[in-house]
């Protein structure tokens, strides 16, 4: 079991989440995060006083999935979320020692899908 | 029987006297509005109307409009403490102008300098107009809406010490300050007998004796309390300008009660304030702008709307005397100028006033002071004078005068308030308070909740 943690454009999460769908991958978290990369971030300008380059809004996605969904999720993420332009974000595999759902307690590969 | 008779008489006659002479014994109060040799004043209407309407609209002006024009500026944290300090200022300073601070301010004249109190309680204040002050509205009404430009201007200093001062010490403070500033500076500058009054200074509706003296207050408050932590290098943005936006536009608004009110009668006079007041807005709100477009390659929102309210400021002083023409200068000048103090002196000088009230309402009502110095004319109002411009270099030394004598007094008794005030109380959050934030330190309270 894998958990998949992909770091987003906002603009992208739509058609992210879409191909995720047509994939069957329909269990996901979302959040909105604020992050940077390798280059600064927009300042802002209060009264005239500059702020140093700054954090950008951004989606976080968290999904659990088997090992044998690892390759089609990170597909359909990549899918919807490349633009080529820098900022594109993200994806981290992550190493799923339990998942357990809480109505039935099942465990395991079944409480994932 | 004849005699009885005759000591019945001579008694009523003497009682009679000394009824008649009661008035004169009861104290000064009276004569201020006593024995005119012309008919009574008679109440207007439409003035009345219009006066009391003036009043709401600056009452708007301090809550919501001034409350959430700095409340979206701070951080989330300290939204609250704002939102406080201004709707408290409303009911403090209300009670505090009835009990005593109207008739400090407006009362009969002790040498030039201050009222005394006999007009305390609103004693003396009835529905009969005051002739000296407004003569077809009831004394009451000229009263309350004086009352309301009492309660903003302690709101403006606010914006200097925002987001690291007690809320204990703010309220004591302010009551103080209050007492021992505004009014006597108002006194001084519309009170009948105000020494300033006397000199010919010009001031329609508050530039010296509300934006100058809370201005000056305020750098004098940001400089003793101090620097926010993390000043200036680590500065957060305001934290909901959309709430910012809101509060200028209703300042904006109850700005036209302030100006065109203070002409206290629905006439010519008011509506030329009005437009006036309206022009240097708009004028000085794409002034700023301008000048954000050219240092920072563009427009901003909070830019725009600093930018109004800095000519709000600056045609106070100036709304009921000066041209439509003039009012665009007066405008002009004010965007420009206060945007050139806040963000290049106060960068240089690093003082932290948090939210420009130093550089918007001081530097904005300097200008309209000394602008009023330059465009007056009597062709717009004959009670004013003329100014530089139309011949008349002598009022421009007057409003000088007048605005050092209020920078100088502002400047020493608000020092002297807030270190007496340090010493009883303490003024500033501690540090712990100051990064959690004053709203839960404070008034354990949230602004926003962050689940449901």
């Amino acid at each position: 079991m894998k958990y998949i943690v992909a770091i987003i454009q906002p603009d992208r999460m739509d058609e992210v989440l879409e191909r995720l769908t047509d994939k069957k991958v329909h269990l996901v978290t979302v959040t909105t995060v604020m992050g940077r990369g390798r280059q600064g971030g927009i300042a802002q300008v209060y009264r005239s006083h500059k702020e140093a380059g700054t954090l950008l809004k951004k989606i976080k996605l968290e999904i659990a999935v088997n090992d044998d969904f690892v390759d089609t999720t990170i597909e359909a993420i990549t899918g919807g979320a490349r633009t080529g332009e820098v900022g594109d974000g993200k994806i981290f595999v992550l190493n799923l020692d339990e998942c357990i759902r809480i109505r039935t307690g099942e465990k395991g590969k079944e409480a994932i899908g | 029987m004849k005699k009885r008779r005759i000591w019945l008489g001579l008694a009523g006659l003497g009682l009679g006297l000394m009824a008649g002479a009661l008035p004169a014994l009861a104290g000064d109060a009276d004569t201020a509005t006593a024995a005119p040799a012309v008919a009574a004043p008679v109440v207007n209407s439409g003035d009345t109307a219009w006066v009391l309407v003036s009043t709401a609209f600056v009452m708007l002006m301090t809550i919501p409009g001034l409350a959430f024009f700095y409340g979206g500026l701070v951080r989330k944290k300290n939204v609250l403490s704002v939102l406080m300090q201004c709707f408290f200022l409303m009911c403090a300073i209300s009670l505090q102008w009835v009990v005593l601070g109207y008739s400090l301010s407006f009362g009969p004249d002790i040498k030039g300098l201050i009222g005394n109190l006999s007009w305390a309680g609103l004693n003396h204040v009835g529905v009969e107009p005051n002739a000296d002050y407004a003569g077809t509205i009831p004394h009451q009404v000229f009263m309350i809406f004086q009352m309301m430009f009492a309660v903003i201007t302690p709101g403006l200093i606010i914006g200097a010490f925002a987001e690291r001062m007690k809320f204990a010490a703010f309220a004591v403070f302010t009551l103080l300050w209050s007492t021992l500033v505004y009014d006597p500076v108002c006194h001084w500058v519309w009170g009948i007998g105000g020494f300033l009054k006397t000199s010919g200074a010009l001031d329609f509706a508050g530039g010296t004796v509300v934006h100058i003296n809370a201005g000056i207050a305020a750098i004098v408050a940001a400089i003793v309390l101090g620097r926010r932590l993390g000043h200036p290098h680590k500065l957060s943005p305001p934290h909901n300008l959309p709430f910012a936006v809101l509060g200028a536009a209703l300042l904006w608004f109850g700005w036209y009660g302030f100006n065109a009110g203070s002409a206290l009668a629905a006439n010519g006079l008011a509506g030329s304030a009005f437009i006036a007041t309206h022009i240097a807005t708009a004028v000085a709100g794409l002034a700023w702008a301008g000048m954000d477009l050219l240092f920072n390659r563009r427009m901003t929102v909070l830019g725009l709307i600093s930018g109004a309210v800095a000519g709000l400021v600056a045609i106070t002083p100036a709304a009921g005397f000066v041209t439509v023409m003039g009012s665009m200068w007066i405008g002009l000048g004010a965007g420009v100028i206060c945007y050139l103090f806040v963000s290049i002196v106060k960068e240089k000088l690093g003082y932290d006033d948090a939210l420009d009230a130093f550089g918007v309402h001081c530097i904005g009502g300097i200008w309209g002071a000394l602008a009023t110095g330059l465009w007056a004319t009597t062709s717009v109002n004959s009670a004013g004078a003329n100014g530089l411009f139309y011949g008349n270099p002598g009022q421009f030394l007057i409003q000088l005068k007048a605005v050092a004598i209020t920078v100088a007094y502002s400047a020493v008794v608000s020092y002297i308030l807030l270190k007496i005030v340090d010493v009883v109380i303490g003024l500033r959050a501690t540090e712990q308070s100051e990064r959690i934030g004053l709203d839960l330190t404070d008034h354990r309270e949230t602004g926003y909740t962050m689940l449901d």
